[in-house]
């Protein structure tokens, strides 16, 4: 039976390479990283890393390369040049990566209730041809205690709010195991309570370690959420803290015509972002 | 009224039948769940016509014997499954065009080769619309054996099927063999096909893997559960279905087909009125 053995281990499957972590190398490292699609670039000659823990926020216009990036860190895009690293490994053994999609792009009539989701995170260290154990729903109801959606466990997921429905991808993202959450733009269409109750549980992941992506478009709360802020137009603009990457030089060079520049209060900058849905953010 | 429901089965090929088209609509309704989740009723449909030529041939090559006939059906439809599934992810047009010039060029192919025969309008009309009331004591073993077989595949990759579905990206961020497993379920439409070809054949084909599944998807709001109610919502049409064949003396495929649809239309109508009573209420 070894072949089976082969079969179900997640970690020696003959389809996916095993890749070991190595606990010194950054959680992230990407080198001169262009993927090329045939209209054109959609993301230029990229170099940057991630510490493990860290909180970046990724900013940038719509058409700025921020889903491929994610895309390719979680390995389900193939760069076209450059290296990215997870731990020390190239992407496509790993599965401590989670991928948090757009809600936008979610089939939420899904026959699925929240706790069967939160599960297909277990899917992967389960391997072919095992099912759940007691371990494994023990797993899904601690990461759904973790993000405050217990008593919402056997609901459809079409009946959770917005907020809900980002903080069930996050107790999946949990359930997985994650090390590293990328997360695509989980602020649109939530109000200010739902964002608070995101950036709480987030504040939660980041006290046990969890290294944190997160593609937005508000440049304000960017700098005030986030350890490190990256300016992205298919091209690195800038990296760093909120101080040093925000400023109005670089983010004409980002956002160029989709950027408003207006002399606010007390030598504040207030800027526009035309692709935001909903319009205006401040940036002092 | 028992002397209503008694009478037709007692005919051994009333009883074959029916064990054939109950069997029938539970495979194709469980499997079919996947079809509708995944938006592959074209595919489903498609592939249940590119069969033809292959029941042709079969049928050319054996001088009509029937025996065969169910080799060179599974032949056909797992080849033409995997040559769908591979014209559809490399060409450069669009799934579903590259579906429709596939499957109406086989269509034709077969009866072009069914009509190089004489007796063509019966056989091609058999082969079109089924003919459950001359299923034999092999036909049956072999729909039992293969039915059961998919039934067995779709509960080992229960959980990796239903992620595919929901979240493709998912797949890949788990490392899931994607490819491998989307083969799987293709084949297993095939053979899903193959063995519902005598109960309801090529042309109603898509029916049973589509609408005992959409009705039970207007019902529930848990996968298994949408396969179990589909399973049920079909052996129920299957049998209701054929006493009406019997009765009425309508097309047996046909009436299976008319019943699966009589009851989505009233879930339909009545899940929408619930809806629109519900929002009133509140």
């Amino acid at each position: 039976m070894a072949f089976l053995d082969r079969f179900r281990n997640p970690n020696l499957t003959f389809l996916a390479h095993p890749h070991p972590h190595s606990p010194d190398k950054p959680i992230l490292k990407v080198e001169g990283l262009t993927v090329a699609y045939d209209s054109g670039a959609a993301l230029d000659n990229l170099t940057f890393e991630l510490q493990r823990g860290e909180r970046l926020a990724v900013v940038g216009p719509n058409g700025a390369g921020k889903s491929t990036l994610f895309k390719v860190i979680a390995g389900v895009l193939r760069p076209s040049r450059g290296l990215v690293e997870v731990a020390g490994h190239e992407p496509g053994g790993h599965i401590c990566i989670a991928y948090v999609p757009q809600r936008t792009q979610v089939d939420w009539s899904f026959p699925a209730t929240v706790a069967d989701v939160v599960m297909m995170g277990r899917t992967g260290k389960l391997g072919l041809l095992r099912w759940p154990t007691h371990h494994d729903y023990q797993l899904v109801r601690q990461a759904l205690d973790t993000v405050r959606l217990l008593d919402l466990a056997d609901r459809q997921i079409q009946q959770l709010s917005g907020g809900q429905q980002q903080r069930m991808f996050i107790a999946r993202a949990l359930a997985q195991e994650a090390e590293l959450i990328l997360m695509d733009e989980p602020l649109t269409g939530l109000d200010s309570r739902a964002q608070e109750e995101l950036f709480s549980v987030l504040e939660l992941l980041h006290s046990q370690g969890v290294t944190v992506m997160v593609a937005l478009h508000d440049l304000k709360i960017a700098g005030e959420r986030f350890d490190r802020v990256m300016l992205l137009n298919r091209r690195l603009v800038g990296i760093g803290s909120a101080e040093t990457v925000l400023n109005p030089a670089q983010l004409v060079d980002a956002y160029g015509s989709h950027l408003r520049l207006l002399p606010g209060v007390d030598g504040t900058l207030a800027l526009g972002d035309s692709c935001c849905d909903d319009g205006e953010h401040d940036h002092a | 009224m028992l002397e209503v429901l008694l009478q037709p089965l007692q005919y051994p090929f009333m009883l074959r039948g029916m064990a054939a088209a109950v069997l029938v609509g539970i495979v194709c309704a469980v499997l079919g769940a996947y079809v509708v989740l995944r938006g592959m009723a074209f595919f489903g449909d498609a592939l249940a016509h590119a069969i033809l030529p292959g029941l042709a041939v079969g049928y050319l090559v054996g001088g009509g014997a029937r025996e065969p006939l169910f080799w060179w059906a599974m032949g056909t439809a797992v080849v033409s499954s995997l040559g769908i599934g591979a014209v559809s992810r490399t060409a450069r047009i669009k799934e579903d065009t590259a579906i429709g010039i596939i499957f109406a060029g086989m269509f034709a192919l077969g009866i072009a080769l069914i009509s190089s025969v004489r007796s063509y309008t019966v056989d091609l009309a058999h082969f079109l619309f089924g003919d459950v009331l001359g299923v034999g004591t092999q036909d049956l073993l072999l729909t039992a054996v293969f039915g059961g077989l998919v039934l067995v595949v779709v509960f080992l990759f229960y959980k990796e099927f239903m992620i595919l579905a929901f979240d493709p990206v998912l797949a890949a961020t788990l490392r899931l063999p994607a490819r491998l497993l989307d083969n799987i379920l293709i084949v297993l439409i095939a053979v899903a096909i193959v063995v519902s070809l005598q109960t309801v054949g090529v042309a109603l084909m898509v029916a049973m893997l589509v609408t005992p599944a959409a009705t039970a998807y207007l019902l529930t709001r848990r996968l298994w559960k949408m396969m179990a109610l589909a399973a049920a919502i079909a052996a129920v049409s299957a049998v209701i279905g054929l006493y009406l064949s019997y009765y009425f003396n309508v097309a047996s495929g046909a009436a299976i087909v008319l019943t699966c649809t009589t009851a989505f239309i009233i879930v339909w109508v009545a899940t929408s009125l619930n809806r629109r009573i519900r929002a009133v209420a509140r």
